[in-house]
C-alpha cells in the first residue's frame, strides 16, 4: 500500500482535515476526491500556494513556525503533516498544537535511522545525502534529524498516545524487513496520534 | 443601452452604459430612493449561459472606469488586472463595473438632481451603507439578466461589498475575492476618516454641504482630506524609496530655506488638488461614513462565523504585508472565520511595500493568485472540476 492509501485509511469521509505544509495540494486533492473531506492546507511557498489555488484546493498562507493560535481547539477532525516535522523550528510545540486543534494527528517523517543514512555516516564520515534527504548539511530545510525511536520517546514525554504506526521502506519493504527491524529499514514512518 | 449587446455576444471593450431603475430602492436608513441611475462599464462578452459575469466593486474614490481606455484615453483604475489575457481575463469573463450610488461619476448621488426639489441632492442625500450598494448592484444584475455572478471582486470598501454579497445573496455568486478589506473598521481607521471629514467641513466654501447652490466647491478641504487619506494608503518605506528627501525646488545647502520644496510635498499637493478637481466633497463624507458604519457581523451577535454560515461561494482573501489601514491581521480574521464556518477559502499574504495602495498596483504574486483562483472558478463553470 502506498503512503496516501495508508493515510486515507485513518481519515473519516466528509470530516474536516487540515494539512500542515500541504505543498502543491496533491495529497489534499486526492483525499478530498476520495473521501469528500473539507480540506484546508497551510503553506508558505508561493509557487506551491498558487498550484493549490489552481487546483481549487483551499490553501492558507501561514508559517507553521509562527504558531497556529488562530485555529480553535478541536476545530478539525484530523490534522495532517507529511515530511515537514524535521524542518520546523520547534517540532514538539507544533505536535502539541496539532492535537489541540485536531481530534487526531497523522504525521509522516523520514526515518533518520534508516541503514543508508547510518551507513553513510559510518563509512563516509559525512552527513548523509540520500534520495529522501537530498540536501547538503549547510543548506537544508531539514534542521532536525531523528529516528522513529526518538519520536516515540518524545510522544511519551508529551503524553501523546500513538494509536497507529506504519513503516514504509524502499525495496526492503518487499522483503518485509521494514516491519521486522523498522528503525533500520523504514524510510518513512507514519503515525496516528491522539491526546 | 443596447440590450442586444448583452445578448448576442458582441465583444466589447470599455463600453459605458447607463440605466435608470424605476423600481424603488429601500435604503438601510429606511428612506426610499424612488428611482436611481447607475452608470457602468462592461468588458468582454456575456456568454449564452449568462454565467461568466464578474462584478467589480469599487472602493471609496473609485468609479465605473475600471479597465480599458476611456474617451479621454485614460486607463481604468484596475486596468492592470482586467483585460484580454490579464488576471481577470475578458476573453473568458464578462466584467461589469458600476459606479455606485452616492458616488459622483454619473450614478445617482449628492451631485445629481433630486427630482423632488429640482436641485442637487447635496448634503440631503440619504446616508448609505454597504448593503445599499449591494442591493443596487442586485438591480443591475437583474437588468443584465444575470442569475449568478461567477465572481464578485473588490478591494478595500470593494472587499466589504464582496463579503456582503456572500453573506446576504449567497446563491447569487460562485466566488468572492476580498482584497485588503476587514470585517469592520478599527478606531484608528475611523479616526482617519473623521480627520478627512473635518478637513472638508472646515473649508469656508463648504456651506454645510450646500456648496453647489453657491456655485463653489470646498476644494481646499477636499484636497487636504485626500492628502491625509493618500498618505495613510502608502507605507513609510515606499515613500522613502520613491521620494526620500529629494528636493524639487530650492536648495537645502542654501542659507535661505524658505524656498525649499520637497518632492513628497509637491507630489502630495498635486494628488490632493487633482482629486479635489474630480471628486465631490459630499460623496467623500458620505462614503467614508459608509466605511465607518460597516460591520459584517453586527447583526449576527458580532460572530463573523455566524455571518458567513449561509455563504456557499468559494472565497479568496488577499492582504498586503505593508498595508496598515487594512492590515494582514484584518484579512486573517476574515479567513479564520471562514475556516471555522467550514467554507472554501484560500488566503494570500502578498509581500509588498506599497501599503494599502498595493491592491491597485502591479504585483506578480497578486496577479498569479488572482489568475489561478479565476482559473479554478472558470473550470468549475465548465464542469471540469468537481
Amino acid at each position: 500500500m502506498n503512503i496516501t492509501a495508508l493515510i486515507s485509511n485513518w481519515i473519516e469521509s466528509k470530516s474536516r482535515l487540515l494539512d500542515l505544509g500541504c505543498g502543491d495540494g496533491s495529497l489534499l486533492k486526492t483525499l478530498i476526491d476520495q473521501l469528500q473531506v473539507r480540506g484546508y492546507g497551510l503553506e508558505i511557498d508561493p509557487v506551491s500556494i498558487n498550484n493549490c489555488i489552481r487546483k481549487g484546493i483551499n490553501v492558507i498562507e501561514q508559517d507553521l513556525n509562527s504558531g497556529l493560535t488562530n485555529l480553535n481547539d478541536g476545530s478539525f477532525d484530523t490534522v495532517l503533516m507529511t515530511q515537514t516535522l524535521q524542518s520546523l523550528r520547534y517540532p514538539h510545540l507544533v505536535l502539541d498544537e496539532m492535537l489541540r486543534i485536531g481530534d487526531q494527528a497523522i504525521i509522516t517523517f523520514p526515518n533518520f535511522g534508516h541503514w543508508r543514512t547510518r551507513a553513510s555516516l559510518l563509512f563516509n564520515g559525512r552527513m548523509p545525502v540520500t534520495k529522501q534527504l537530498s540536501y547538503q548539511w549547510y543548506d537544508t530545510p531539514n534542521i532536525h534529524f531523528f529516528t522513529y525511536k526518538d519520536f516515540e520517546t518524545l510522544c511519551v514525554e508529551r503524553k501523546i498516545k500513538i494509536v497507529g504506526r506504519v513503516f514504509v521502506g524502499g525495496y526492503s519493504s518487499t522483503l518485509g524487513m521494514d516491519r521486522v527491524w523498522p528503525n533500520l529499514f523504514a524510510q518513512t514512518a507514519i503515525y496516528r496520534l491522539r491526546k | 443601452m443596447n440590450e442586444k449587446s448583452f445578448n448576442d455576444g458582441l465583444h466589447a471593450d470599455a463600453l459605458t452604459h447607463e440605466v435608470t431603475f424605476e423600481d424603488p430602492l429601500t435604503l438601510a436608513c429606511g428612506l426610499i430612493l424612488p428611482t436611481h441611475k447607475l452608470v457602468f462599464e462592461t468588458y468582454g462578452t456575456l456568454n449564452k449561459g449568462r454565467n461568466n459575469a464578474i462584478l467589480i466593486c469599487h472602493a471609496l474614490s473609485g468609479n465605473q472606469h475600471a479597465a480599458g481606455l476611456n474617451t479621454e484615453g485614460r486607463p481604468g483604475w484596475w486596468d492592470h488586472y482586467i483585460g484580454p489575457d490579464k488576471p481577470i481575463d475578458t476573453n473568458k469573463f464578462f466584467v461589469v463595473c458600476p459606479n455606485n450610488i452616492g458616488s459622483c461619476f454619473g450614478s445617482t448621488g449628492p451631485n445629481t438632481i433630486n427630482e423632488d426639489t429640482d436641485k442637487s441632492w447635496g448634503p440631503d442625500f440619504p446616508p448609505l451603507e454597504v448593503s445599499d450598494w449591494v442591493n443596487s448592484q442586485v438591480f443591475l444584475m437583474e437588468y443584465l439578466k444575470i442569475k449568478c455572478w461567477s465572481a464578485v471582486i473588490g478591494g478595500s470598501l470593494g472587499g466589504m461589498q464582496a463579503m456582503h454579497w456572500a453573506v446576504s445573496h449567497s446563491n447569487r455568486l460562485k466566488s468572492a475575492v476580498v482584497i485588503a478589506a476587514s470585517l469592520k473598521l478599527s478606531a484608528q481607521n475611523i479616526a482617519f476618516n473623521e480627520v478627512a471629514r473635518r478637513a472638508i467641513m472646515s473649508d469656508p466654501d463648504f456651506h454645510d454641504g450646500a456648496y453647489l447652490d453657491q456655485d463653489v466647491t470646498p476644494k481646499q478641504g477636499l484636497a487636504l482630506a485626500r492628502m491625509i487619506g493618500h498618505l495613510t494608503y502608502l507605507s513609510d518605506s515606499a515613500l522613502g524609496r520613491k521620494f526620500g528627501r529629494l528636493v524639487r525646488n530650492g536648495d537645502l545647502d542654501a542659507a535661505e530655506k524658505a524656498l525649499v520644496e520637497f518632492e513628497i510635498s509637491s507630489y502630495l499637493n498635486y494628488q490632493g488638488d487633482k482629486f479635489a478637481d474630480n471628486f465631490d466633497a459630499n460623496s467623500y463624507i458620505l462614503i467614508t461614513k459608509m466605511l465607518d458604519y460597516f460591520d459584517l457581523a453586527q447583526s449576527f451577535n458580532d460572530e463573523a462565523v455566524d455571518a458567513f454560515s449561509k455563504s456557499s461561494c468559494n472565497f479568496l482573501i488577499v492582504s498586503f504585508s505593508s498595508d496598515w489601514r487594512f492590515s494582514p491581521q484584518c484579512s486573517k480574521e476574515i479567513t479564520d472565520a471562514l475556516i471555522e464556518a467550514n467554507k472554501n477559502v484560500s488566503y494570500l499574504q502578498i509581500d509588498s511595500d506599497q501599503g494599502h495602495d498595493a491592491f491597485l498596483l502591479p504585483n506578480r504574486r497578486y496577479e498569479d493568485g488572482l489568475r489561478a483562483f479565476l482559473f479554478a472558478t472558470s473550470n468549475h463553470l465548465n464542469g471540469a472540476v468537481k
